[in-house]
């Protein structure tokens, strides 16, 4: 089963979408409520990284009956060092962004945490890729 | 504890028509949804000062099914209606993050981390 999304920077209404669709499907689909916090909260916080940092993005997710592959993609400034990226408490949100309630610089390795596998790919001024993967059994 | 006890407890009042199942039993107060997010236990309650829709969609990817917005904020008809497609209880109190949390501590709800 593949669904696609889009999501739109700065758009703190919509962000979140994609999360709640995927977690309804997991639930009709009974997998387990343990795995499917763990995809929806890594998708949740990659979602919200595009609305906050980059400009538009898509959102695949390939559900098969081994695993759940999603896949980000998205236009904007990208990632300059993805190791800082990945350290616990960096962040470069606006203060925008933190008077919604993000900017911890926690999300990234939220979502390293949560992912069976997690694969980065940035260029600087053109986007970011994110592949999250998460098994099933 | 009981939905019902800890609305007397925090003189709150609930808006939305979610059903609660079961009790309360663990609360973490945070304005930061990262934080929320590592969450990883399923009774638990959020109070928070953060008054947006964020602060239910962190909720229903968290599995919490309790939100207290505190210092008499009135959450908006958009955060209302998501939390009833998504089961969950949004109790509005006048009292600050720090009252409610030190009032529901000392009644043993336990710290979720
Ligand atoms: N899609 C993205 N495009 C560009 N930069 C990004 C993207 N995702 C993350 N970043 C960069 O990596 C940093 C760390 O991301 P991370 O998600 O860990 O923290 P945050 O989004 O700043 O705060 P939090 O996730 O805790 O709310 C961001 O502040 C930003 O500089
Ligand atoms: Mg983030």
């Amino acid at each position: 089963m593949q669904l696609n999304y889009s999501i739109e920077g700065g758009d703190f209404t919509n962000a979140g979408n994609a999360s709640s669709q995927v977690k309804k499907i997991l639930k009709k689909l009974n997998v387990d409520p343990k795995i499917t916090r763990r995809v929806v909260v890594a998708l949740y916080e990659a979602e919200v990284n595009v609305a906050a940092h980059a400009y538009r993005g898509e959102i695949i997710v390939d559900i098969n009956t081994e695993r759940i592959r999603v896949v980000l993609k998205d236009e904007g400034p990208g990632i300059e060092s993805i190791e800082n990226a990945m350290t616990e408490g960096f962040s470069t949100a606006s203060a925008e962004v933190r008077q919604m309630g993000f900017g911890a610089g926690m999300g990234l390795p939220n979502i390293n945490k949560n992912a069976d596998e997690l694969n980065i790919k940035s260029d600087v001024g053109v986007g970011t890729e994110l592949e999250i993967i998460t098994k099933l059994k | 504890m009981k939905l019902e006890t800890i609305l007397k407890l925090v003189e709150g009042v609930v808006v939305t028509q979610s059903e609660l199942e079961g009790e309360i039993n663990f609360g973490l107060t945070s304005d930061l949804m990262s934080d929320v997010l590592t969450l990883d236990i399923d009774d638990a309650m959020l109070i928070t000062g953060l008054n947006n829709l964020q602060t239910i969609r962190t909720a229903e990817m968290s599995d919490i099914h309790c939100v207290l917005i505190a210092r008499n904020k009135k959450v908006s008809k958009e955060m209302i209606d998501l939390a009833n497609q998504s089961n969950i209880v949004i109790i509005e109190s006048p009292f600050g993050v720090f009252k409610v949390s030190g009032i529901l501590y000392a009644k043993n709800i336990k710290p979720a981390y």
